[in-house]
């Protein structure tokens, strides 16, 4: 097997309590049914709109959260249920990238502690090695080693994500997941951000899971790329040919809404109505057919909507109100 | 060529802090025409909310205030008015749209009693007609069952329905002038469309202008007619939105261009960068702040560059080192 991290048809709900007696009425299906995998060096790009259960992917992926059924294979060990003690030496190889690095770091510990902490918890090296890796981490992010000894609100916003890429990176892992780790950012300090993440790619040969909303953002650093609907993935491709040629309305849609830096473009923008429907009681057949009120709706209730291969490497959802009719029909056939 | 309804001259807005009296705003100066957008654009601490809020007063009380300059709207010079006088042009001719509509709206009061306090107010509408207007506002605003939605609190909404609530609010008195303050920057890429259109939908309805500020590029070359370009509290370059896009002359402008990603940029690329990061306020220089942050020779000299006008309407702040040829 060739994949670095696999997921298999993984679920992570969590439970609405209501009434006297906290009784579970309800779940919010944060990620429903999501198969994915990603090879050693690779960027997946994973978008959607808030609340469409993305972040949570992340984090069921580094058991940040417990998943209630499916499987996560990283590195051909399976980690799905595994206890805190079996996946802390995985965690070597898996580390995360925060969104608000004011809020991921400690305020009361030294930049030279945040970054020593891996190695120590790991029991890495002696107290002059550690000291040699910290400056030589803060070297590769681009911080001064005067850095180690401040402390993480005397830095700014660019500055203080360069000190969270220097702690994932610490121990030298196989995959970041990145969790919007520039949405923050202003414009000038984001491009200075994603240039440090494809050098240190290209040296370490580091696989991202790359999570955002910012669409062009992910096209610009993404291999492949996943469109995530309401805890589903609707579409999976190559990032050149998801942006070139989506299959899926919602991929269009998102696609044309995206803000064009050019005054000249004139273009035709597919307006949605409304908003992403709750998870918590989500429609039973496809949720983007019901949110635009699709004539063909009734016909996808209880049905299986999977991501189907329809072009070598192009997944996307088999579902008759999101396809045209074409794409369909091929799909259906096979 | 259109009548003017806002200008601004020379503007100078300081904050009281414990090392000094810092000019976050630092001489701007800019004009609106009537049914025109004018778009400032600039990163984190330039000074652009400043500005707007500089506009109608509603600065942090007490540290900020208006040192200098004259805020002309309507041919009335806004600076020396009263907070009396300003609270009847405030919400009546100027509607302000904020950035998060969580913290402008009131969390204890239902949303038709925050929309129908402006017909009470501005209108001297009796209570029964202020309500009736308020549906009337949120069927404008396409909120879907106005007649219910009416009694909800504003946590009961989603952060889009939110935020159409805001601009019903800054709509509701048909202003002269709208300031949206990162009208959408919070939201998602398809709600972010939605208002977007009914912001331009509306302001061509009631022939309102507006001043859009934001970070995003993109919005701005969708929405606007002018840009202003900001960098550490003063006006970097200005001029129609064409111009900015096609033929920016500014350092700053075209650094803050190419190092946006867009779809057409080759994936995986390193983009350009602008090095460094913006000043604090206390250390910045007299001369050419973005040449201190490139640490050029242009930061050091006594005088601020001057403002030039290279071509009708296109104005640039004329530091040799940042503007080629000039």
């Amino acid at each position: 097997m060739t994949s670095l991290l696999s997921i298999n048809r993984l679920k992570v709900h969590f439970p609405v309590v209501g009434g006297v007696f906290r009784r579970q009425t309800g779940a919010v299906r944060a990620v429903d049914d999501v198969t994915l995998d990603i090879a050693p060096g690779e960027t997946l790009g994973l978008v959607g709109e808030s609340g469409c259960g993305k972040s949570t992917l992340g984090k069921a992926i580094v058991r940040l959260c417990n998943p209630l059924s499916g499987s996560i294979h990283f590195q051909g060990h399976n980690i799905t249920h595994a206890s805190q003690s079996q996946i802390r030496p995985l965690r070597r190889d898996m580390q995360m990238i925060f969104q608000d690095p004011s809020e991921s770091l400690n305020a009361r510990h030294s930049v030279r502690a945040i970054l020593e902490e891996p190695f120590v918890i790991h029991k890495i090296g002696g107290k002059s090695d550690r000291k040699k890796w910290v400056d030589e981490l803060l070297d590769r992010v681009g911080l001064p080693s005067s850095a180690a000894d401040k402390y993480s609100f005397e830095f700014s916003g660019g500055q203080r994500q360069r000190i969270g890429i220097a702690r994932a990176i610490a121990l030298k892992p196989k995959l970041l997941i990145c969790d919007e780790p520039v949405s923050a950012l202003d414009v000038s300090v984001q491009s200075q951000i994603l240039n440090l993440m494809l050098e240190l790619q290209r040296e370490m040969g580091l696989a991202y899971l790359f999570i955002a909303h910012d669409l062009a953002v992910v096209k610009h650093i993404s291999d492949r790329v996943a469109v995530m609907y309401l805890g589903k993935i609707v579409e999976l491709a190559g990032a050149d040919a998801i942006y070139q040629a989506p299959r899926h309305a919602y991929t269009k849609a998102l696609l044309s809404a995206i803000p064009v830096a050019n005054p000249m473009a004139k273009k035709q923008r597919i307006l949605l109505e409304g908003d992403v429907p709750s998870p918590i009681n989500p429609p039973r057949g496809s949720a983007f057919g019901h949110r635009m009120n699709h004539p063909l709706y009734e016909q996808t209730i209880d049905q299986d909507l999977s991501l189907t291969e329809i072009e070598t490497g192009h997944f996307v959802a088999a579902d008759p109100c999101c396809l045209s009719a074409e794409d369909y029909r091929t799909l259906s056939q096979r | 060529m259109s009548e003017v309804l806002l200008d601004v001259k020379n503007l100078i807005t300081a904050f009281d802090t414990d090392t000094g009296l810092m000019r976050a705003v630092d001489q701007v100066s800019f004009s609106v025409k009537k049914r025109q957008t004018l778009g400032i654009v600039g990163e984190s601490g330039c000074g652009k909310s400043v500005t707007a809020m500089s506009i109608v007063k509603l600065l942090p009380q007490p540290s900020g205030r208006i040192l200098e300059g004259r805020v002309h709207f309507k041919g009335r010079d806004l600076v020396p008015l009263e907070s009396r006088e300003m609270r009847k042009i405030r919400g009546n001719e100027i509607g302000v749209i904020f950035q998060e509509p969580m913290t402008a709206l009131n969390p204890c009061h239902r949303i038709g009693k925050q929309l129908s306090e402006c017909f009470l107010i501005h209108k001297n509408m009796n209570k029964k007609e202020a309500w009736q207007a308020s549906v009337e506002m949120l069927k404008l605003v396409r909120i879907p069952a106005p007649e219910h939605r009416i009694g909800d609190y504003p946590h009961q909404l989603s952060g889009g329905m939110r935020q159409r609530i805001v601009i019903a609010l800054a709509l509701a008195c048909r202003p002269d002038l709208i300031i949206a303050d990162e009208p959408t920057t919070a939201l998602d890429v398809t709600v972010q469309a939605q208002i977007l259109d009914l912001i331009k939908e509306q302001q061509e309805q009631l022939g309102m202008s507006m001043i859009l500020i934001t970070h995003d590029l993109g919005v701005i070359a969708e929405t606007c007619d002018d840009v202003v370009v900001m960098y550490g509290g003063r006006i970097v370059e200005r001029a129609p939105v064409h111009e900015i896009f096609h033929q920016p002359r500014h350092a700053y402008t075209r650094g803050l261009l190419a190092s946006m990603p867009h779809l057409e940029t080759p994936r995986k690329s390193l983009l350009p960068v602008i090095p460094g990061m913006v000043e604090s306020l206390q250390n910045f220089v007299i001369g050419c702040r973005f040449c201190q942050r490139m640490k050029r020779a242009g930061a050091t000299t006594k005088e601020r560059p001057p403002y030039r006008e290279i071509s009708p309407g296109h104005w640039v702040e004329a530091c040799p080192q940042c503007v080629e040829g000039i």
